[in-house]
């Protein structure tokens, strides 16, 4: 059988393809599953951080691909999951050290012995994407609810359907259910109906995100936390499991007079 | 407040806003087709059109839509009826 391979991507930067990556290898993990992450984002590494392995690196992605180790030396054990692994990027490359067909023999090598390999893309539409949905069985695309990022997100869409990777699932990062309320931030709706693709997720702004990527420990495991919900729900739906959409109204106040916002 | 205050005016949020303006600029992205050219393409569709038959002008709508993420161009231009020609 082997592993399936997710990569989670999104035109634009800043929107929470990292952060989105380290979440649900954690909870995937936490569901008992054995998984690898890659960070393809070469010259700008940042997963190994945000999972707190930063500390534990000996190769990269980089060594790996040119023959200096094998993939097992370069893949890095979680402090808290023993079957959970990090390939952190090369920081001192740029991405035409890697091709996509290295990334296609890495994942089919990493395939046999383990469940989920879920790859984190560098932002834009150059080398670096087209090495990271490669050897992609799912794409996960990451926009937050905010014109240029769907905007962006858009193109990728495209891009992903013309490189025969698609259709692509949509995350919607860093929704602010009293903005929507004012009437000042889109919906998910909106996007849900802009960008016409499956809708994986929603993940609020939650500012306990960079908290925990402050400490290196991802939010998913902050079973109180929104946005931990929201990952750990992702998880489950990317296994195949049906969890509902949660529920992100905020609280009552002033503006609920005018009942729900839809169009 | 913004919100509660262009409510009472009834004037559009920013979110209403931004989706319109969406909506527009995927159109032209997905098609790779800038606004300036959408209207240039019209105006030399009916031109050609107009060479053949006779049509009505004022009433011809060309239009980028979508279903789902495809893209269709349509047209749609009523042609002036023959009893309307002959009475010039
Ligand atoms: N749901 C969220 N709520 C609050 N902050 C977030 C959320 N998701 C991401 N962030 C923050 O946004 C920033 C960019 O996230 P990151 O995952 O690095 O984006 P990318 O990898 O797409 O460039 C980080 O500082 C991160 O902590
Ligand atoms: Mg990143």
């Amino acid at each position: 059988m082997g592993a399936k391979v997710v990569t989670i991507t999104s035109g634009k930067g800043g929107v929470g393809k990292t952060t989105t990556t380290a979440n649900l290898a954690v909870a995937l993990a936490s569901l008992g599953y054995k998984v690898t992450c890659m960070d393809s984002d070469i010259g700008l590494r940042n997963l190994d951080v945000v999972l707190g392995l930063e500390n534990r690196i000996v190769y990269d992605l980089v060594d790996v691909v040119e023959g200096r180790c094998r993939i097992r030396q370069a893949m890095i054990r979680d402090k808290k999951f023993p079957e959970l692994y990090l390939i952190p990027a090369a920081q001192t490359r740029d991405k035409s050290a890697v091709s996509p067909s290295d990334m296609i023999r890495l994942c089919d090598e990493l395939k046999p012995d383990m469940d989920w390999v879920i790859i984190d893309s560098p932002a834009g539409i150059e080398r670096g994407f087209k090495n990271a949905i490669a050897p992609a069985d799912v794409v996960l695309v990451i926009t937050n609810p905010e014109v240029s990022a769907v905007r962006d997100a858009d193109r990728i869409i495209g891009l992903i359907e013309a490189e025969q990777k698609g259709p692509a699932h949509l995350i919607i990062n860093r929704l602010n259910p009293a903005l929507v309320k004012k009437g000042d931030m889109l919906t998910a709706e909106d996007v849900v109906n802009l960008l016409a693709i499956d809708l994986l997720g929603i993940v609020p702004e939650d500012e306990n995100v960079v908290a925990s990527t402050n400490r290196g420990t991802p939010i998913v495991l902050e079973t109180h936390s929104k946005a931990g919900q929201a990952f750990m729900n992702i998880a489950k739906r990317l296994n195949g499991d049906e969890i509902p959409l949660m529920n992100l109204d905020g609280k009552g106040n002033i503006f609920s007079i005018f009942g729900k916002r839809t169009k | 407040m913004s919100g509660f205050v262009d409510k009472l005016l009834n004037k559009p949020s920013s979110a209403d806003t931004a989706r319109q303006r969406l909506q527009l600029v995927l159109i032209h992205d997905r098609a790779n087709l800038p606004p300036g050219q959408i209207d240039m393409m019209k105006e030399e569709l009916i031109r050609v059109i107009s060479k053949y038959v006779e049509i009505d002008r004022a009433k011809a709508e060309i239009a980028v839509e979508n279903e789902g993420r495809e893209q269709r161009l349509t047209i749609n231009i009523p042609l002036v009826a023959e009893s309307r020609r002959y009475q010039g």
